[in-house]
């Protein structure tokens, strides 16, 4: 292709539309300007303000150390972009090429990334949720509203959910002398994501610290008084407990009902697209104009039998929206696959939870350095014989070489001789996941698609 | 002035705990808290300790970035 071919004339001249204006859509805007192109950038974001970051919002913010409007995030570079701020994008147009926003105006693209990431599922009935000291915790605004909340000295807040939002939010809530119950369906914390093994371990710590930790149980009902303030919650074993805040720690759902009807293959599992970050159509056909990146994507990994993985993840956000951003500006032969190795950390209880690869693929655990009892430790989780996944707590500088574990397809049990090794030996068990069938709070990696060992798929389509 | 930590790299040496106290702090025995939003006083202390960290995990803005990224928000 000559310098004059189709894709240098678009990194000159092209029209970016970067829908969601978030972690990844930031790096992906500063990628294209980095690498090159020229052409005009329009930046959407439904939130009114500009891009921040998130992670700190239950840990910094819920302390009362970091304001909720202090994280907005720090810039690679200029970007030069045409900013529309507090207007989500309400319909895509893939025909005409075309972005409908919230205030009726459209705006015109020869590519699009979509990247709208996804947002905190709310409790499932209205009225209660609607009552005042009810929270979820995902935006800035949503911080701010709990922490103000939480610095008045609740009596008693009620955590819902026991995933690693909910477990922080419980660990800032102890840190701040307040009294937590965390009421958890799964049979402990984190055990959608990391297992029984290592849910044992948090149920633990939780306990250790003073959190009034119940499992196997869900919340039936939230009860207000006439003023609309909630007062009580009913639990499904019979009891009852008064409180003056409950928040709602459920997991998250994909921002796609804006792409309904648009021909795009997406729906409450994300936005499908094959590993350049291309989106799939509903027929299955990769688009050239249309790529995706961050929490809201689903895309093939060949390290875990090239089922779709949706992570949400901070540093996929990152990783994906960068090679998204190549990609888009880039000819078929010099595009590189986005084959990130899923990881992220959590902070709660004074202890540094990482993990590296897909933890739920995992059949069994074994610790490989430290001890459970300690709460120091790492171990590593096996599938068919091979590493697929690693977790530390308070291990975080071994955290790389078991990455390099797992793209190497090495052999589990481990057969590395590493310092630190337990006394008992390496003796794997059970990872102790509960049925993927049954609902959880949901683990921050989702697998789904085809996998020849996995015949449980069947395909439900939406109702009309 | 604005930083960030991939706390994907992070693997608590505390460097920049040492270099700049007021803006990093380890909570426990190696979580790093700090703060995103950090004075513009600090800027030399963050700077140092961005260039101390051993898995360069810090990305602090750059001063004329930032014109524009105010200039766009209500």
């Amino acid at each position: 292709m000559s310098v004059d071919g189709p894709a240098a004339t678009f990194r000159r001249r092209g029209r970016i539309v970067v829908v969601g204006a978030s972690l990844a859509g930031l790096r992906a805007a500063e990628t294209l300007r980095e690498e090159g192109f020229t052409g005009t950038l329009t930046m959407v974001g439904d939130e009114p303000r500009e891009p921040y970051d998130r992670p700190p919002l239950s840990k910094q913010v819920l302390l009362g150390k970091t304001p909720a409007d202090g994280t907005a995030l720090p810039r690679r570079r200029a970007i030069d972009a045409e900013w529309r701020l507090g207007v989500a994008a309400t319909g895509l147009d893939l025909t005409e090429k075309r972005v409908r926003l919230a205030d009726g105006q459209e705006v015109a693209f020869d590519r699009l990334l979509i990247a709208t990431g996804t947002r905190a599922r709310p409790w499932p009935r209205d009225a209660e949720a609607d009552l005042d000291g009810v929270f979820v915790l995902r935006t800035s605004d949503d911080a701010a509203r709990l922490d103000r909340r939480l610095a008045a000295g609740p009596r008693r807040v009620l955590v819902i959910g026991a995933g690693f939002t909910g477990s922080e939010v419980a660990s800032a809530c102890r840190e701040r002398g307040l009294e937590v119950t965390v009421a958890e369906r799964g049979p402990a914390p984190l055990v959608g994501a990391l297992g029984g093994v290592i849910g044992a371990v948090a149920a633990e710590l939780q306990r250790e610290h003073g959190v009034d930790l119940r499992c196997c149980i869900t919340v039936t009902a939230l009860e207000g008084d006439p003023a609309g303030r909630l007062r009580r919650a009913h639990l499904s074993d019979g009891t009852a407990l008064d409180v003056d805040v409950a928040v709602i720690a459920l997991g998250a759902m994909r921002n796609t009902e804006w792409l309904a009807g648009s021909g795009l293959g997406a729906g409450p599992r994300g936005v499908a697209c094959d590993a350049g970050c291309r989106a799939f159509d509903v027929h299955g056909i990769v688009t050239d104009d249309i790529f995706v990146a961050g929490d809201v994507a689903r895309s093939p990994h060949p390290l875990f039998g090239y089922q779709f993985l949706s992570l949400e993840h901070w540093g996929n956000a990152v990783a994906q929206a960068e090679v998204a951003a190549h990609n888009m500006i880039s000819a078929g032969p010099d595009r590189r696959p986005h084959l990130w190795v899923p990881a992220f950390w959590s902070a709660q209880f004074g202890v540094n939870i990482k993990s590296v690869g897909v933890p739920p693929m995992g059949e069994e655990i074994a610790v490989t350095q430290g001890s459970l009892a300690g709460r120091r430790f790492a171990a590593a989780y096996g599938f068919q014989g091979r590493v697929i996944a690693a977790v530390t707590f308070d291990h975080a500088r071994w955290i790389d070489f078991y990455r390099e574990r797992i793209e190497a397809a090495a052999p589990f049990p481990p057969d590395f001789t590493g310092v630190d090794r337990p006394p008992e030996g390496i003796r794997p068990v059970s990872a102790d996941f509960p049925d993927p069938a049954l609902p959880t709070h949901g683990p921050t990696v989702t697998l789904s698609g085809y996998s020849p060992s996995d015949r449980r798929l069947t395909f439900t389509p939406a109702r009309a | 002035m604005r930083l960030v930590v991939d706390l994907n790299r992070c693997q608590g040496y505390a460097q920049c705990a040492f270099l700049a106290p007021d803006v990093f702090v380890m909570h426990g025995e190696e979580a790093l808290m700090y703060d995103p939003g950090a004075d513009e006083s600090q800027r030399e202390q963050i700077t140092r300790a961005a260039a101390a960290c051993p898995v360069q995990a810090i990305l602090v803005d750059q001063v004329d970035q930032l014109e524009e990224a105010r200039a766009h928000v209500r």
